[in-house]
């Protein structure tokens, strides 16, 4: 069948995030992308909403199962909030989510139980490297084994929350492959930066560079055990949560040129009555909802197995990047000078919305 | 409900079928109607006639109830419907094929569409019930005139009632009627079609005077004034149509024949068009399609592959282009999909049709363009039929309300105002 509907507990969800998002993420928006931090006490509700535990089954302390399409919902909503705000809330899933997808018994049972029992705590994960080809699956981070043990050498860029970080993953290449390696807190070899990285935009969300020199973990720790796991499967989830982020920021940037149009007198008219704004914005709305659709259906093919699931994920998470850029642009555009006043929220977003291209990694759902 | 996008097995069934019809009667085809205007293709219009009797497919004509519990049989939940999903898919698949040839399917068309949209029990049971008859049958709209052309409430073909008789009285001049030819002239091979008219009531009543009208095949005072020549979808008829002192029934009229102070009438015609723009982005992403194969199939052909996966800077420009065109496409179609599905379970869906208008016109052009420009000397040629989904494309951009026409709609959708706040 198809069906375009959220079923109820969706419908719960979005309407719960959505609260967290207009109430406490938006009004704090601005001045965290100015401080460069968010206040713990607000990931800490974001947290305690139970985005994340309600995907992690009962088994390992948690309350549901995990949807992609149910993610997807949940981080359009909190990215229609604040991105930083979203991501920051959102970060435990880049190790608790692989783990559940792809993990060995043991690693679900030691680690799932004690991320979603507990509070808010900086779980992590590293993919991305500063380079401008960067590309998840040719990763030049390698993992060698050696005897016993993995030996892990490499740089990693924009790692959420990686300062004070319990464990993360890295993703390495073993033989040419990408695979997760679950790296402790403080194992020998691993450096973090001091500062935070320096961004465009997302300045609220604390990321760093990683650096692993010769970091050694157990065979143990591979993401799924000695046979490993097939990090397509993680990756198409980092897509389409990207996708899903990119949505919430576009619609919020969006909405806010909208209601401008409508208050914005020129020629004796509102803006929204002059077809160039108007279609504009037509536009803006028609693309937000032809990648939303794209997205539900990547999540949903994610969640059902479909043969090009992956694909699939790509493809949204590469057409709400553009999309998200276009949308973010004009509505700067639509406020024209005022737009490129830091006192509008729209310059913040526009700088999110270029994002997206590079922000695979982020996220999961 | 639930968000899912699992095709249904019917629809999944049908379209099997609609690709071998799509291959083998209309693709071989295609080239000669093309570069034979106004010739008929009969053996296509008489396969569809008959293929499609026997598979109940493609009418809007009610279904009779079957059994409701009388035959012992227990009585199955009531299943949201799925018909504007299965039509929308099966029009995509038939435009694949070739899109001309689509829009002469006989099965009623836009004209039962309207009928189905506005007219009442008796009209839909009259007028509906032909196209499932011996011969194939069609029907049309005739809403666009000289002077009028999305501005459809400029129209000044005039209905008047002679009291004597109880007959309405037709003038005007139609222009764009879509299988205007075969829904009206009596040929043979075709079964008794219809036109429907849009006129007006009562002049001083604007759009609230805004009628429509069944006007039968061969109905004196109308006559096919000319048949157009186009740049594409040339298998499909082209008419103008003039109406002089042309005489219907009183009970030919779809909805009410007094004039109240409201737009009821003129709803009408918008509500058919709510229905009806995402089947036609449907026939416009059937092209595309095509055109999207074809372009991976030659570039296939060719040693160029697609490297899906890769990071934007790591792909070539063709893989970005055709990966670009797969978005486009993937994301218009299911818009369309939505407004139809909006449309089974009876949900507004003006936003989300003319939504899916708009993508499907700017996504049928860009990529049958894109196909031609990226295979250079080969898309150009008339070898192929890439050239005329090109041709083709076009259309769904301006037909059924041009792209500018839906954005206007959408804007006001979005923004809450009245045609008169955003003109």
């Amino acid at each position: 069948m198809y069906s375009f509907e959220p079923n109820e507990e969706q419908k719960m969800l979005i309407e719960t995030v959505g609260k967290y998002a207009i109430n406490d993420l938006r009004p704090v928006a601005r001045e965290a992308e100015e401080g460069k931090s968010l206040p713990p006490k607000l990931v800490a509700k974001g947290w305690e909403l139970g985005v994340l535990q309600a995907s992690i089954p009962e088994a390992y302390g948690g309350f549901g199962d995990r949807s992609a399409v149910t993610g997807a919902l949940a981080g359009e909503e909190l990215a229609f909030g604040n991105l930083a705000g979203a991501l920051a809330v959102e970060t435990p899933n880049l190790f608790a989510l692989p783990i559940l997808l792809c993990g060995s018994e043991e690693q679900k049972q030691e680690y799932l139980p004690k991320i979603v029992e507990g509070n808010w705590a900086p779980y992590t994960s590293a993919l991305i490297e500063f380079a401008f080809d960067f590309d998840p699956n040719a990763l030049k981070t390698t993992a060698t084994l050696k005897g016993e043990e993995y030996v892990i050498t490499g740089e990693k860029a924009y790692v959420p929350f990686a300062k004070n970080a319990e464990a993360m993953i890295v993703y390495a290449a073993l033989d040419g492959v990408t695979q997760g390696f679950i790296v402790p807190k403080a194992a020998p070899g691993l450096t973090v930066e001091n500062e935070a990285e320096k961004m465009m935009g997302l300045n609220a969300l604390p990321t760093f560079r990683v650096r692993l020199d010769g970091v050694k973990v157990p065979l143990a720790n591979r993401l799924g055990g000695a046979s490993g796991h097939d990090f397509e499967r993680i990756l198409a989830s980092m897509r389409v949560a990207n996708a899903a982020a990119a949505l919430g920021v576009s619609r919020a940037a969006f909405e806010y040129a909208r209601d401008y149009a409508k208050e914005r007198e020129a020629f004796g008219v509102k803006i929204a009555q002059k077809q160039a704004i108007a279609f504009m914005l037509a536009e803006m709305g028609t693309e937000i909802e032809a990648m939303r659709l794209l997205t539900w259906e990547a999540a949903w093919k994610l969640d059902a197995g479909k043969d090009d699931a992956f694909i699939e994920a790509y493809l949204a998470s590469m057409g709400a990047a553009d999309m998200a850029m276009m949308v973010t642009d004009r509505a700067v555009q639509i406020l024209g000078g005022h737009g490129y006043i830091r006192e509008h929220p729209v310059e913040m977003w526009m700088r999110e919305g270029r994002g997206f291209a590079m922000f695979t990694g982020f996220a999961m759902v | 409900m639930t968000i899912e996008f699992e095709t249904p097995k019917p629809i999944a069934q049908t379209q099997l079928v609609l690709k071998t019809v799509a291959e083998e009667m209309m693709r071989s085809k295609s080239r000669y109607f093309d570069e034979h205007e106004h010739e008929i293709p009969w053996d296509y219009m008489e396969f569809m006639h008959t293929a499609m009797k026997a598979m109940g497919a493609g009418s809007l004509a009610p279904k009779k109830e079957k059994g409701n519990g009388h035959d012992g049989g227990e009585q199955k939940e009531k299943r949201p419907s799925i018909a504007y999903q299965s039509l929308a898919s099966q029009i995509e698949m038939l435009a694949w094929g070739d899109v001309g040839f689509y829009l002469i399917t006989p099965g009623g068309g836009l004209g039962a569409a309207a009928v189905a949209a506005a007219g009442n029990d008796a009209q839909k049971e009259k007028y509906l019930a032909r196209f499932s008859g011996e011969k194939p049958t069609l029907a049309a709209m005739c809403m666009t005139e000289a002077g009028a052309g999305s501005d459809t409430s400029s129209i000044r073909t005039r209905a008047m009632l002679d009291e004597k008789t109880n007959e309405w009285i037709l003038n005007g001049e139609k222009i764009f009627v879509t299988a205007g030819d075969k829904s009206f002239t009596e040929y043979e091979k075709l079964g008794k079609g219809f036109l429907v008219v849009w006129a007006s009531i009562d002049p001083s009543a604007g759009r609230a005077g805004m009628r429509s009208f069944v006007v039968e095949a061969g109905t004196p005072g109308v006559k096919i004034a000319k048949l157009e020549h186009k740049l594409g979808i040339r298998a499909s008829d082209t008419a103008s149509i003039s109406l002089v002192d042309a005489r219907v029934p009183f009970d030919a009229i779809l909805g009410s024949p007094t004039v109240e102070k409201t737009t009821t009438g003129f709803k009408g015609a918008m509500a058919t068009f709510d229905a009806t723009r995402p089947l036609v982005a449907a026939s416009g992403l059937g092209v595309a399609r095509a055109a999207l194969e074809f372009l991976k199939e030659k570039l296939a052909e060719n040693g160029v592959q697609i490297r899906y996966g890769l990071p934007r800077q790591k792909l070539s420009n063709i893989e970005r282009e055709v990966i670009d065109c797969e978005i486009m496409l993937k994301s218009a179609w299911l818009l369309t999909l939505k407004a139809v599905w909006m449309a089974d379970n009876k949900k507004s869906n003006a936003l989300e049709s003319s939504m899916s208008k708009v993508k499907a016109g700017d996504v049928g052009t860009k990529i049958t363009q894109k196909a031609v420009e990226i295979l250079g000397p080969l898309g150009y040629n008339r070898e192929f039929l890439l050239e005329k989904w090109f041709r083709d494309a076009k259309i769904t951009d301006i037909y059924e309300g041009t792209g500018q026409i839906n954005r206007l709609v959408v804007a006001r959708q979005i923004l809450g105002y009245s045609g008169a706040e955003l003109r």
